[in-house]
């Protein structure tokens, strides 16, 4: 087996990285791939709590490279799926205790066993960054339609392309369909006229995240969530599936749609 | 009545939405990310330059610029470079 590595970067914090990572790994596991997560933010991890897999830590990233535990003592098998594992970052350590070479070299004892690596990348792009892009044979930008998301993008992209790393694509999180259609968000082909980058996939905004990440459950698991699916879109898209991009949105019923067009269930 | 006034106003001369506005900062303010390259980059390609032009031309040191500027959607590379004087070709023969 030799897994391929993914990284999930964004330049800007809060665009939904980690919501991503959760997502796509739990996606592509569901799809009985055998799946890796890397938390690659030292000293504030939070990839764990997404998953809901905070409690069963024991071991992180940081006493792997520095030989204090085997990977298999460190990887956390999610109970939910089992062909789903996390490696926890260290929470009390800094960037500077892993080096580029070191997730390298851990990477490529994780592509024997797992189909995919999925690294979730600190914020900016300093020392983390550049651990975390180190490994990646992909890389998936997470923006928002948004003009300092995008910008932040632009120069991820730039640096990712002076590293070589070929395949970047781009994920744009967090879309209202009423703000775009009404003029006051940039929309997904405004966003990609800007950036001149393949589109991977169209994230919503969906209320459903914060309920699903308030329980440590990833979204993919709530079939009526829109990006939810938007999420298993881009996990078949990623097997290679040609699946059209298309922004899912909460199918309203025939009731409700009355009870809003009436007045009383309005804005 | 301004407010009525405002709004037909509004309706034919309309003001660019908010998604407009952002698109036009973004593309101006990308325009000037891209294009900005290290100071050390910067100089390294101040003195190449200034090698190749002093091998024929005597330059005044003091009075050399050169920079990056964006116009629009291009990019140039202006330098502005003093010249004391052209070297004569037998000066440069003695050096031979």
């Amino acid at each position: 087996m030799v897994g391929r590595v993914i990284v999930v970067t964004s330049g800007k914090g809060g665009v939904g990285k980690t919501t991503a990572v959760a997502n796509i790994g739990t996606a592509l596991a569901s799809m009985d791939k055998k799946i890796a997560l890397v938390d690659a933010d030292i000293g504030l991890r939070n990839l764990d709590v997404v998953l809901g897999l905070e409690n069963r830590i024991v071991y992180d990233i940081v006493d792997v490279v520095e030989g204090r535990a085997r990977l298999r003592q460190a990887l956390i098998k999610d109970k939910r799926f089992p062909t789903l594992s996390l490696l926890p970052a260290a929470q009390t350590r800094e960037k500077d205790a892993v080096s580029p070479g070191d997730m390298i070299k851990l990477c490529e004892e994780l592509k024997g066993q797992f189909d995919f690596i999925i690294i979730d990348s600190p914020a900016g792009i300093e020392q983390g960054f550049k651990n975390a892009v180190a490994p990646a044979d992909m890389a998936l930008i997470v923006t928002t339609p948004e003009v300092s998301a995008v910008r932040d993008a632009d120069r991820v992209i730039g640096l990712l392309e002076s590293m070589e790393k070929s395949e970047g694509k781009l994920i744009i999180n967090r879309v209202r369909t009423r703000l775009v259609d009404r003029g006051d968000m940039l929309s997904i082909e405004d966003v990609l006229e800007i950036l001149s980058i393949d589109l991977i996939g169209v994230i919503p905004e969906d209320e459903n995240i914060i309920v699903s990440t308030n329980k440590g459950e990833p979204v993919v698991n709530n079939g009526n969530a829109p990006a939810g699916k938007s999420f298993l879109d881009i996990a078949k898209r990623i097997l290679g599936e040609d699946i059209p991009i298309s922004l899912h949105t909460e199918k309203e019923s025939v009731f409700s749609r009355l009870l809003r067009f009436i007045g009383r269930k309005g804005e | 009545m301004s407010a009525i006034i405002d709004s037909i106003k509004k309706l034919f001369n309309r003001e660019p939405s908010s998604k407009e506005v952002a698109k036009e900062r973004l593309k101006l303010v990308l325009i000037h990310d891209r294009t900005s390259i290290s100071p050390e980059i910067m100089n390294e390609i101040k003195t190449e330059i200034i090698d190749v032009i002093s091998k024929h031309l005597e330059i005044d040191m003091n009075g050399i610029d050169i920079s990056l500027e964006g116009e629009e959607n291009s990019i140039a590379l202006i330098a502005s470079i003093p010249i004391k004087g052209l070297k004569r070709y037998n000066k440069k023969k003695s050096h031979n």
